[in-house]
């Protein structure tokens, strides 16, 4: 198991989300309760937690999909709940979201799927600009040959890479991660992971990952949080983290690695 | 741009107005209220997703043709043959061109074209959308700051809007074909005379408030698949039941719009 080199180039005088006291819940049920976060420039954040602990709920309030109960959600300087639809179309296109399953447009081609944002957003860019920057990410993803299939034609490894080509487009300086080598089998989850780590260092993006895998935690976390009882109850490096006594911590790890 | 969309959430601890049930239908009417307003609102708005609006009307329209040309012509052959003996009795068999235009013209091609297009593309329109919000293709939209309500409703309702008149013209036509068939087969009328009694028997406020009629069909069409795909929920269950229930409401409302139309062209009828 890899584990990641120490990045230079985070910065810590700069933090690009910053959450504090979130709470979210659905009826009656109360997902996060408070939770206090902050994302660095150049860092990639994972969030560590079991299934339902709020994990994907957490990076929808911050993409603006969901709203948050109470507490603060600022990205980029920018209260994310306090924006008007203008102002939060703006942010988001500087936030990248690669979904749990892909979430391709499965009417469109690859190269559609990568057009598509692109026409809406970069208007000023001529077909030959638009089929360049496709090629690049496609290039950058390692899948220029998928161009012209269909996402039904993909594996579930390649429709992850376009996925994140397709955040990519748009040059975001944020990626949020759900799950991303969720249902992947080992070599194509480090085969992501690889590309989680090139994205950053390539587009210079900070992240935050949201995973149960602690393979790829530990590959591509700079940082690592633990989700218990809505909220974030371990941080630090992964020996930090899983140095706990609380026995939930040590079943996650030994479901991960003793089993 | 437009109504800031969330995704739908549960209100959390809600104080019930009246029961549980009664305050859950008095939402959902608020929800169909806000969604209708959003597509009045969005569709005058930029960007206006032309090509998408072409394409969608390709979908609703050309693909339909074969069933509806099938459907309109045997509805035309089936209408006029058992309408003969009745006239016959009466020796006014020589008003079957008359009588099948008038019921073609007023009734049977728009409703046959609209319970057509609830079927075909009301459930396709349910289930499509329905399956791009389970699979979170409309979240990926709205992430990439591309406004899926704009993008995905507007243009099928504009597309069912302008087709459904489209095709009901269309199906008129090929209905009025499979009766001369039959009116030509057994009493010999030629096309000339037929198509001269046909057209003596409409008037323009048959065809007119024909037209108007299938235009609120196209309308409702777009707007029930539109509204129960884009909310649909509980996963491939729920795209399932967005798609039947887009048709089982749509063929409601278009009956019910049929009468309260019959009713109002009457008025008018009487003026």
């Amino acid at each position: 198991m890899s584990l990641k080199k120490t990045n230079p180039n985070i910065n810590r005088e700069n933090k690009v989300i910053e959450i504090r006291g979130l709470k979210k819940a659905f009826d009656d049920f109360e997902v996060l309760k408070g939770v206090n976060l902050d994302l660095f420039q150049g860092e990639n954040l994972v969030v560590l937690g079991r299934s339902g602990t709020g994990k994907s709920v957490l990076i929808k309030i911050i993409a603006g999909l969901l709203s948050p109960d109470e507490g603060m959600v600022k990205v980029l300087g920018k209260e994310v709940d306090k924006l008007n639809s203008k102002e939060l179309d703006k942010l988001r296109l500087k936030v990248g979201f690669s979904f749990q399953n892909s979430a391709l447009y499965d009417s469109m081609t690859v190269y559609e799927n990568l057009e598509f944002p692109l026409i809406r957003h970069a208007k000023s860019m001529t077909r030959a600009e638009r089929d360049q920057a496709i090629h690049f990410v496609l290039d950058a993803v390692g899948l220029l040959q998928t161009a012209n299939q269909m996402p039904s034609e993909l594996s579930g490894g390649q429709r992850k890479r376009i996925g994140i080509a397709r955040t990519l487009i748009l040059k975001p300086e944020i990626m949020l991660y759900d799950e991303p080598t969720a249902g992947l089998d080992p070599i194509t989850c480090i085969e992501i992971n690889s590309l989680i780590n090139d994205v950053q260092e390539r587009f210079n993006t900070s992240a935050i990952i949201i995973t149960h895998d602690l393979t790829c935690a530990r590959s591509v976390g700079d940082r690592m949080v633990m989700l218990l009882d809505g909220q974030f109850k371990r941080e630090g490096t992964f020996e930090e983290v899983f140095s706990s006594d609380d026995e939930r911590v040590k079943m996650f790890y030994d479901y991960n690695f003793v089993n | 741009m437009g109504v800031k969309q969330r995704s739908a959430e549960p209100e959390r601890r809600r104080r019930y107005v009246t029961t549980r049930r009664l305050d859950r239908i008095f939402l959902e009417l608020h929800k169909i209220y806000l969604f209708h307003v959003r597509f009045f609102k969005e569709v005058f708005v930029p960007p206006y997703e032309i090509k998408e609006v072409i394409r969608q009307c390709y979908e609703v329209g050309v693909r339909s043709l074969p069933l509806i040309s099938l459907t309109g012509f045997i509805i035309g052959i089936v209408f006029t043959n058992q309408s003969r003996p009745s006239l016959s009795e009466f020796g006014a068999a020589s008003w079957l061109p008359s009588l099948v235009s008038i019921a073609i013209v007023r009734a049977l091609a728009p409703l046959v074209t609209a319970i057509i297009a609830a079927g075909r593309v009301g459930s396709n329109i349910g289930a499509e959308l329905g399956s791009m919000r389970v699979t979170e293709q409309i979240d990926a939209m709205e992430v990439s700051a591309t406004n899926p309500f704009n993008f995905l409703v507007v243009t099928r309702v504009l597309a069912t809007t302008f087709m459904v008149p489209a095709l009901s013209i269309y199906t008129v036509l090929v209905g009025l074909l499979g009766a001369y068939l039959n009116v030509h087969q057994n009493e010999l009328t030629s096309f000339t005379t037929y198509f001269t009694q046909v057209f003596e028997a409409i008037s323009f406020l048959d065809i007119f408030s024909s037209i108007i009629k299938t235009f609120i069909f196209g309308f409702t069409i777009g707007m029930v698949g539109c509204y129960k795909g884009y909310y649909s929920s509980k996963g491939t269950e729920g795209v399932g039941k967005a798609a039947n229930s887009s048709v089982v409401t749509a063929m409601f409302l278009v009956f019910i719009e049929e009468l309260l139309a019959l009713q109002v062209i009457n008025l008018f009828r009487a003026m």
